[in-house]
């Protein structure tokens, strides 16, 4: 069986650039030459594709590849390695030509092969029915397990992306919440934040801080039972003085309340 | 023109991209190098299910290319990762896996 002759036409033209396209990108020095190589050589597989009665195939490799897998890897190499163009030196002795003796005889082990075995007479035409009607209903009934992992893999692929982006950063931002608790108790910071407006009684807005009331006593109220312990270091001991039902002492309160008022009106 | 010219172009593009993972020094291009042969197998795969006249090779083929991008996010990121920690995107210089 043979092809058409537009066919023909078509690969004797896409088959040479797609094989110059992953020569230049194997060739060339630059990173960035070798991605725009590598574009080229996606664009006429993609071609290539729509020529042999994949249409389906051919814009999905055209998008897929040249659209966002080319596009990220010029990302990449935008950000990392742009400038590092390869070295001349080799490394291990020889093993330039090594891999060129290896890739030749590869691609003569695979060509004679090929010539070779493929001597079956050839199914003639694309298979009935629509390209992409007959795609979906394979992927969906025959291969819809294999649809369903992929989307695990793809579920997969993105976690780990992000895992290695964002390790060693996370682990030196995090506060605990005993620091937290601290930070709130100190107050407000000087960065942010206002403090007391004026007219109000108060020197900090620190939750530690008692509420004054207007003869200058502590509000017994505002004192938060869970931080006694520091509302009684910061005001000495006037604070348990000032609690309801504590009346022994009253001069004591007194002395406490004026000395309160004069701290106050001094800021 | 026999459809087993496109069979050809594949082994040739492969063998390309296999002496290109061999010989470049970049760790990008040489992922490159294996996406190219990713390419050529898809084709492979495309002209087999051409000549077989049915579609259960154009169906691999998408496969294929689904596996090739989470392959190419995961590895991309590796190659951040490692650039991010060594400040250098050779494929000589990263002998340790830890530091």
């Amino acid at each position: 069986m043979t092809t058409s002759i537009g066919e023909a036409v078509g690969f004797w033209i896409l088959g040479p650039v797609a094989l110059a396209g992953g020569l230049g990108m194997v060739f060339s020095r630059n990173a960035v030459h070798s991605a725009l190589w590598l574009v080229l050589t996606m664009l006429s597989l993609g071609l290539l594709y729509m020529v042999q009665s994949a249409p389906f195939l051919g814009f999905t490799q055209i998008i897929v590849y040249t659209g966002a897998i080319m596009m990220l890897f010029v990302f990449v190499l935008m950000m990392v390695g742009r400038d590092a163009s390869d070295s001349v030196v080799e490394v291990l002795r020889g093993q330039r030509v090594a891999a060129a003796v290896l890739g030749i005889g590869l691609a003569g082990l695979m060509i004679g092969a090929v010539a070779q075995s493929i001597t079956v007479p050839l199914a003639t035409g694309a298979p009935p029915g629509s390209n992409i009607g007959g795609l979906g209903l394979l992927i969906f009934q025959r291969y819809l397990l294999a649809f369903e992992l992929t989307s695990a893999l793809i579920i997969t692929g993105a976690v780990g992306a992000m895992v290695y982006t964002f390790a060693g950063r996370a682990r030196s931002k995090a506060v605990t919440q005993r620091e937290r608790v601290t930070e709130r108790l100190r107050g407000p910071l000087e960065k942010f934040g206002s403090r007391s407006g004026p007219g109000v009684f108060a020197t900090a807005d620190s939750v530690a801080t008692p509420a004054l009331l207007p003869d200058g006593s502590v509000a017994p109220e505002s004192l938060s039972e869970i931080i006694e312990a520091t509302a009684r270091e910061r005001l000495g001991h006037s604070t348990e003085l000032s609690r309801p039902g504590d009346t022994h002492d009253t001069s004591a309160h007194e002395h406490h309340s004026e000395q309160d008022r004069v701290q106050g009106s001094q800021t | 023109m026999s459809p087993t010219n496109y069979l050809l172009l594949s082994a040739l593009l492969f063998a390309v991209g296999t002496v290109g993972v061999l010989v470049r020094r970049n760790a990008i291009v040489v992922f490159m190098c294996v996406e190219l042969m990713l390419n050529a197998v898809n084709l492979s795969l495309v002209t087999f299910a051409r000549i077989n006249g049915s579609l259960d090779g154009q169906v691999m083929a998408f496969f294929v290319m689904v596996v090739a991008a989470a392959e190419v996010v995961v590895g991309l990121s590796i190659i951040m990762a490692i650039f991010r920690t060594r400040r250098t995107a050779s494929v000589d210089d990263a002998n340790l896996l830890k530091y």
